[in-house]
């Protein structure tokens, strides 16, 4: 009565074809790569005594992080902070002011071809240099201080959020654009009620993910000269106070924490 | 009301979309536009508002020869057309009452616009008008958080806020549910009568095309192939239309023992509307 007395006998067993068929070839690749680990390893010349030394000041690093000191340079990183946040909130706002325009400009779908080129142009190389690198040509140019750090955060918002800002209009639903165009609506018109509701909301999150960026980059352009924690920090650590730089480490953790919270609780607002 | 002369649309690729296309519609006149994908059926009447630039032609609104218009006068003509859309196209994010309003935007500044300051004659126009869709109760909701109706119905409110005097309607059915279908089309073919609007619809749903529009243009190709009423639609001129395929079903008043109820259904309705008019 059974059905399976009519069944063929099929294969039980079945494995997932190797990615390089050729079994030698397989075997060869791997004992070749482990070949060159070896070889690889060999040749790195490793200074034993400077190692020793270096996790004796590692461990006293450990210990000023275990005890924090905040007092002794109080004055110090309050106004680092202070510069550093100050850094951070004008950067994202001028950051963002600027890259709406760009943003609208460099979106093939609502911009003429040369304003497309004209506005990419200027995203592109907005985005071309690392932080570091910008902020070493502005400390150049107007000398160490928060305002080369202002303006070096400024540059790479625009990079960042202008870029995301135009792929996000450029993938706006067609359709919407078309019927409020058809309308007889303004170029701005078509902006305000068919553009932005569709890229709001991804717009504020970027935003705030990009106030995130911008504080944490503040600390990092500090250390070329730019102002902000960066410099204390820097300051810090060349004078061996490993208490204090601990103290400010865990100042810039707990603010990039408050920052990536209360920007998720608002995303979860706006969508 | 529409006059097209000529009209002819090659896109950059070298797709010939439309090939001199004569068209008159007149004031409260109807017109069905039926005819395979691809035939040019949205490509025409985006020409007539200028959403696609036509490539030789002449099209006249009232007194007005738009193809030569520059951006100004376009959107001042553009005022004048409504438009409604094959998936509602509704802004999803915004308001009913946004949407609706969005209708009055060629007639406002942008900073008004912006911020929603309509003057109050727009507002209680709007509120009219979603009384004569049946949203009264709907304005404050989200366009996304609507069902499909709705939101045509939310569609067709926009385009009467522009007080138009030709509509333009691009496949109003092509997702809805036959019923749905239905409900929209007559609420359709009722504001058209009341207002005296000169209308063009793009319908794939040939049954539905015959059911309530009196009179159909068929276009294949990119030319028109037929333009009558509805009740000339034999198999024959549906094959000239779509080519060859079995159309007795839908053209010949045949009792076969086999109709589906739908296509009897289709079929009573039709005589009813027939008989009345």
């Amino acid at each position: 009565m059974s059905a399976g007395a009519a069944t063929p006998a099929y294969p039980r067993r079945w494995s997932r074809p190797p990615l390089i068929p050729d079994a030698r070839l397989r075997w060869a690749i791997v004992l070749g790569a482990i070949l060159y680990l070896i070889v690889g390893t060999g040749t790195v010349d490793v200074n034993w005594a400077r190692v020793s030394e270096g996790l004796v000041r590692g461990g006293r690093f450990l210990a000023g992080f275990l005890a924090p000191d905040f007092t002794s340079r109080w004055s110090d990183i309050s106004t680092g902070m202070i510069e550093s946040l100050t850094m951070t909130v004008t950067a994202t706002v001028a950051g963002i002011a600027l890259s709406v325009p760009f943003g609208l400009g460099a979106a093939r779908n609502i911009a003429p071809a040369w304003l497309y080129v004209v506005c990419r142009a200027v995203i592109a190389f907005a985005r071309t240099f690392q932080e570091i690198i910008i902020a070493i040509f502005f400390v150049a140019m107007f000398g160490f201080g928060p305002f080369a750090g202002f303006l070096t955060l400024s540059l790479s918002t625009i990079g960042f959020l202008g870029k995301l800002l135009a792929d996000d209009i450029e993938e706006a639903d067609p359709a919407q654009l078309e019927a409020v165009r058809a309308t007889g609506a303004s170029w701005w018109q078509v902006v305000a009620y068919a553009v932005s509701p569709q890229v709001m909301p991804r717009l504020v999150g970027l935003s705030l993910y990009r106030f995130d960026i911008n504080f944490r980059e503040s600390a990092v352009v500090g250390i070329v000269g730019a102002g902000g924690i960066g410099a204390t920090l820097n300051t810090a650590l060349d004078r061996y106070e490993y208490d204090s730089a601990a103290a400010i480490l865990l100042l810039i953790i707990g603010i990039v924490m408050v920052c990536e919270y209360s920007s998720g609780f608002i995303r979860r607002r706006v969508q | 009301m529409l006059r097209i002369e000529g009209l002819t649309k090659t896109y950059r690729t070298g797709d010939a979309a439309l090939r001199g296309v004569d068209l008159t519609v007149g004031k409260g006149q109807v017109v069905g536009l039926i005819g395979p994908s691809g035939a040019g059926k949205s490509t025409l009447i985006r020409c007539v508002n200028r959403l696609v630039e036509p490539t030789a032609g002449k099209i006249y609104v009232g007194d007005t020869e738009i193809t030569g218009l520059g951006r100004r006068e376009l959107r001042r003509v553009r005022r004048r057309i409504g438009m409604i859309f094959q998936e509602y196209a509704l802004v999803e994010r915004l308001t009913v009452m946004e949407n609706v309003l969005s209708g009055r935007l060629g007639y406002v500044g942008f900073w008004a616009s912006w911020l929603r300051r309509f003057p109050e004659a727009d507002i209680a126009k709007a509120f009219a008008v979603l009384d004569r869709v049946g949203l009264m109760d709907q304005v404050d909701k989200r366009a996304d958080a609507l069902s499909g109706g709705q939101r045509q119905r939310v569609g067709i409110a926009r385009a009467l806020m522009q007080d138009p005097d030709l509509l333009l309607v691009d496949e109003p059915t092509a997702s809805l549910d036959p019923k749905t279908s239905r409900q929209v089309m007559r609420l359709l073919l009722e504001v058209c009568a009341e207002r005296g609007f000169a209308t063009i619809v793009n319908i794939h749903d040939v049954g539905l095309a015959q059911l309530f529009l009196p009179r159909i243009v068929g276009l294949r190709a990119g030319a028109i192939v037929y333009d009558g009423p509805a009740a000339g639609l034999t198999a024959e001129v549906l094959t000239r239309i779509y080519g060859e395929e079995d159309w007795t079903r839908t053209a010949a008043r045949d009792d076969d023992e086999d109709d589906t109820a739908a296509a009897l259904a289709i079929e009573a309705e039709r005589r009813i509307v027939a008989g009345a008019a």
